[in-house]
């Protein structure tokens, strides 16, 4: 139903054979998909299936053993975190990773601090150069505060506010660097429904308005269905499905590795 | 009643991010700024001036420094009185050798030297955390006071070890009254105290924050924590290092490497957690509570008429002391600059609750 109002462009982000491990730990076996423009990309599968490992190769937290990751046509074994910042990919964490003691204005300024090049002096003297480039900074930040409906909130210290509004500002900080590819883990963990409407809502805006490729992981299937272009299945650290929501929705791997098969 | 923020609406971001947002405190600031640079030096006697003020000014200058690097970097540091040492003793090596350099410029070498001497004691900060930090800080404390002591040419051959400040001559300018020391002790920390603020309140300022919150958020948001934690350690160094120097030149006169040491260090490390960590105006609060305590305790014990001893004196301000940072670290732990800001919250709304 979405897809047929957006154009699904070529490919963003191609992950081809990867495979992870932490000692004797395989998290991630040979794993291959990609992330093409303008799509909301969900990856699904049971606890310990490799999710987030994944997420943590594609923005370089983790440097894979295997594999190559080829981002905007530009293959690599691995990402570096500043690089993977630098080239455009923003992400959120599953346990809310927010700058606890500074305001919601400051924690989404924070999200642009690579776009922010005035140095040590001109920092030093306050006036001139540094003020008009916080000020122009800020004007997007706002929109962002305006766009997420967060304008309350703005001086308030980040560790006041409650669970859902701290995974808005999260999102907020990651927007605020303009990903072309915005990675989300779990956005809406612990929310109430209408939290997670809300959330939907936002995730949705973010890809139609701003264009921004998605990539997220979430356990709320109603959700992922409902949101997602296309769906990627992991299981043990192997990806045993892809393709649309109907289709992953049918497969009887998929369907066996959530319920259990009997032997 | 008086201290009101309805009606002044900000127009422009640039207001909103003003350091006195509200009128009342810059005409406040304003006043303040006034007495400390005239009424002050007019009106204040020599003991005032040389053994309370101008220390006063001195350890906040090192108390803002090391509020960069602990409170709003989050990195532990036991070094600062090593870094003022490095700052001390830059400025009289450069004095004796070049004469005819002008002060400042000799401050501002100083503290250049203390920032490579900090940015090099800042890089196992990329490796350990917390607690460990502080120890390898503490290892930056031992080393700088031993190589001054060891190595004589620091001192420049002087018998005793210790330095003895070579008089300033600034444009024709002999500083040399107590008054005129806090002049230029007072002009140095305003100046310094307010590019303090501009860095804190930018975005280097905000990437310190964010290395202090949550290390691997901000990475991945591509702040690089080596570049951000040896500028805390280097910029923080430079404000101890020109503490030191002023220390020497503008109170003690006569430095040797003791008088830099470790306790310097946990005095003003006490000053910012007491005073407020991550905040400018908590340094001064912090160092403030520091100099005058011991002066309050002393005059309250005359004044209650009791025949103390000065043993009996010095051993109940270790006690007053200690207890009131076991208080202020369970009661309040952001300080003395939390409870100012506390007490101007209620103030807007005083006497009326709504």
């Amino acid at each position: 139903m979405q897809s047929s109002r957006k154009a699904i462009g070529e490919t963003l982000l191609k992950v081809e054979n990867v495979t992870l491990s932490f000692g004797a730990v395989k998290a991630i076996q040979d794993v291959s998909f990609e992330i093409r423009r303008h799509e909301i990309l969900a990856i699904i599968g049971p606890n310990g299936a490799g999710k987030t490992s994944m997420l943590n190769v594609i923005n370089g937290a983790y440097h894979p053993q295997h594999g190559i990751i080829t981002f905007k046509g530009q293959p690599r074994h691995d990402m570096d975190k500043h690089e993977a910042a630098a080239m455009g990919i923003a992400r959120t964490f599953q346990n809310v990773a927010l700058f606890k003691g500074m305001s919601t204005l400051d924690n989404i300024l924070t999200g642009r601090n690579l776009k922010m090049k005035r140095g040590l002096f001109a920092q030093m003297l306050y006036f001139g150069p540094a003020l008009d480039e916080e000020v122009e900074h800020r004007r997007k930040v706002e929109d962002i505060i305006d766009f997420l409906e967060i304008n309350a909130i703005r001086k308030t210290p980040v560790g006041r506010l409650p669970y859902g509004l701290q995974k808005r500002v999260e999102l907020g900080r990651a927007l605020a660097a303009e990903p072309d590819l915005l990675l989300l883990d779990e956005p809406m963990a612990g929310m109430n429904v209408e939290e997670k409407e809300d959330m939907c809502r936002f995730i949705l805006d973010v890809n139609e308005e701003f264009g921004t490729t998605i990539a997220l992981i979430e356990h709320d299937m109603g959700v992922v269905m409902d949101i997602s272009d296309r769906v990627v299945v992991l299981d043990y650290g192997r990806k045993i499905a892809e393709g649309t929501p109907n289709e992953v929705r049918r497969n009887q791997t998929v369907i066996d590795a959530y319920l259990g098969v009997s032997h | 009643m008086l201290y009101r923020d309805s009606g002044q609406f900000k127009s422009t971001y640039e207001d909103d991010r003003a350091i006195f947002p509200i009128a009342q405190d810059r005409y406040a600031m304003l006043a303040l700024l006034a007495v400390a640079f005239v009424a002050v030096p007019i009106l204040g006697n020599d003991y005032w001036l040389r053994s309370i003020f101008t220390p006063f000014l001195i350890y906040s200058l090192a108390a803002i420094g090391l509020n960069i690097l602990t409170g709003y970097a989050g990195q532990v540091s036991l070094g600062a009185g090593g870094f003022m040492a490095v700052g001390a003793f830059s400025v009289y090596n450069l004095l004796v050798r070049v004469p005819e350099i002008n002060f400042i410029l000799a401050l501002v070498f100083g503290g250049l030297v203390a920032a490579a001497v900090g940015a090099l004691f800042g890089i196992p900060s990329l490796r350990i955390k917390g607690l460990y930090l502080m120890v390898a800080t503490l290892a930056a404390q031992f080393f700088i006071e031993w190589s001054f002591t060891k190595f004589p040419w620091f001192t420049n051959y002087a018998p005793s070890g210790v330095i003895s400040a070579t008089p300033i001559d600034m444009f024709g300018w002999k500083v040399e009254e107590s008054w005129e020391r806090y002049v230029l002790a007072l002009a140095v920390v305003t100046a310094m105290a307010l590019v303090a603020k501009n860095l804190v309140r930018g975005s280097i300022g905000r990437s310190w924050m964010a290395i202090r919150d949550m290390d691997v958020a901000a990475e991945i948001i591509g702040i690089q924590p080596m570049q951000t934690k040896l500028l805390a350690f280097a910029v923080s160094s430079f404000y101890c290092g020109v503490a030191g120097a002023l220390w020497a030149y503008l109170y003690l006169g006569t430095v040797e490497p003791v008088a830099f040491g470790i306790n310097t260090s946990f005095q003003i490390l006490f000053m910012i957690i007491i005073g407020g960590l991550g905040s400018i105006l908590g340094s001064f609060l912090g160092a403030g509570f520091i100099i005058l305590l011991p002066i309050f305790i002393n005059i309250a014990g005359t004044g209650l008429g009791l025949n103390l001893s000065t043993a009996f004196i010095s051993h109940m301000e270790f006690i007053i002391f200690g207890s009131l940072i076991i208080l202020f670290l369970i009661v309040e732990p952001h300080g003395l600059a939390r409870l100012w800001q506390i007490a101007k919250e209620k103030l807007r709304l005083w006497p009326f609750p709504y």
